[in-house]
């Protein structure tokens, strides 16, 4: 397929646009990627995803499909020569589903918030939840994994991309915040996992370093302070 | 063929066990419903759906389930008969995008908030839901009688509530969204949805709906 017939709109902090990313080089997919500025939206962003005017969008064909998880789904079902990324039983198909919609509906959520929380007492108050999701993860990756190395068995799958895209933001809040939510007494498999998932050949050089996450998170915070700041 | 064994948890108002339902009677699915006391868990439904302790929860030979759009879309992969979701990857993903989108914008932070606000938030919530319906009345525009054209599908059993459940917002919460001169495809298509022989005589009886959330305002006012 040729390069031009697919095209990413993204923004290489969003772990909702290196989900695509990775799907895209699971699939062996060429590609064309144009870097959005969150401040500066090209008119091909406007147009392609009037609704909520964000990345990710893929559009291929000329024709623009939007929000990450409907994305992955969407090169999974359009490119099936290349490795499954959803499983084939209906019943894992939805436990991966039901887990991604945890994740990006009730556990990022917190790890969004925990990055601006100050104060020791809130900080901990999050973080208790935060790590009570990684909990009930730890667990649906004992079930879905069967022994294996990834929620998706052998091989990377659905889960994996949809939670593994959020270990970059993980450990730049982990470092923001001053404590450790995954760690290998308490979630041992997810400690394995990450270290196992952000090495895969489709990963490396998605996830943005830890460094420059941080590095970003203090300059949003600062040009918040600012914006809020009595002029 | 392995048995069928089919179980649903629900609560007789709640719009996201009614989608889950309609699915079921779409594919000639037989199932036995199991009301739930969403106010009294049982401990049925606290084993079942640990994670959000809610309804709908499907049981299909032992295999537990939840979250309603994940139900559909196991629903429709499991029983192929009558389809929901289109063939097409693009139409599906179409389907999908504008599902999510009317649950967030209509449904949970759309319609509901806006009978329950006072003030400038209800103007704000209002004036939002409004424009997020606009958007589905642009996708109705010249598509037949349902989202897929004339069948039914995901999309439609995603909105549904719309059609029975937003006039009794509009009601007990005293606000005006669906305006049938503004919205003359969405109004249509609201007839059709109602009438369809898998939803009409399933639909809670109105005036219980009305006791019900007259109700939850009181309880819920922001």
């Amino acid at each position: 397929m040729a390069k031009s017939d697919v095209k990413l709109l993204g923004a290489w902090p969003s772990p909702f646009v290196n989900r695509v990313q990775i799907a895209l080089n699971l699939k062996s997919v060429d590609y064309e990627f144009q870097e959005e500025k969150f401040d500066n939206k090209s008119e091909l962003l406007l147009k392609s995803n009037p609704v909520h005017k964000k990345v990710p969008v893929l559009i291929h064909n000329d024709k623009p499909i939007c929000e990450s998880l409907i994305i992955v789904q969407y090169l999974d079902e359009v490119w099936t020569s290349g490795p499954s990324i959803l499983p084939s039983d209906p019943y894992d198909r939805a436990t991966a589903r039901f887990w991604a919609a945890y994740v990006d509906d009730k556990w990022f959520p917190l790890l969004k918030e925990l990055r601006t929380t100050e104060g020791e007492e809130a900080k901990a108050e999050i973080s208790k939840k935060l790590k009570e999701g990684l909990v009930l993860l730890e667990e649906a990756f004992i079930k879905c994994s069967k022994g294996k190395g990834f929620f998706g068995g052998e091989r990377i799958g659905y889960l994996d991309i949809v939670f593994g895209s959020f270990l970059g933001w993980l450990k730049a809040v982990e470092k923001i915040a001053g404590l450790k939510l995954v760690g290998e007494l308490v979630t041992p498999g997810l400690a394995a996992w990450a270290e196992r998932f952000c090495s895969h050949e489709a990963v490396k050089g998605v996830i943005p370093e830890t460094d420059r996450l941080v590095e970003l998170a203090k300059i949003i915070q600062a040009r918040l302070k600012a914006q809020s700041a009595p002029k | 063929m392995e048995s069928q064994e089919v179980k649903l948890l629900g609560f007789w108002v709640s719009p996201f066990v009614h989608r889950v339902e309609w699915a079921l009677k779409l594919k000639g699915v037989p199932y036995e419903y199991i009301e739930e006391d969403i106010f009294n868990k049982s401990p049925l439904l606290l084993e079942l759906n640990p994670v959000h302790k809610k309804v709908p929860v499907l049981v299909h030979n032992q295999k537990v389930l939840a979250e309603s759009f994940v139900i559909l879309e196991y629903i429709d992969e499991n029983w192929k008969q009558c389809p929901l979701l289109p063939q097409d990857p693009y139409d599906r993903a179409k389907a999908r995008f504008w599902a999510k989108f009317a649950e967030e914008k209509i449904l949970s932070d759309g319609a509901w908030r806006a009978a329950r606000a006072k003030g400038d938030n209800r103007e704000k919530a209002l004036g939002s839901t409004i424009e997020a319906l606009e958007k589905i009345e642009g996708e109705l525009k010249g598509k037949g009688k349902f989202f897929g054209g004339e069948s039914i599908g995901y999309l439609d059993l995603a909105l549904g509530w719309i059609s029975y459940m937003l006039p009794v917002w509009e009601d007990v919460g005293s606000i005006k969204i669906m305006d049938p001169t503004r919205f003359p495809a969405t109004a249509a298509w609201m007839s059709e949805f109602v009438n369809h022989p898998a939803v009409k005589d399933s639909l809670p009886p109105r005036d219980k709906m009305i006791i019900y959330f007259e109700k939850r305002l009181k309880e819920l006012e922001i």
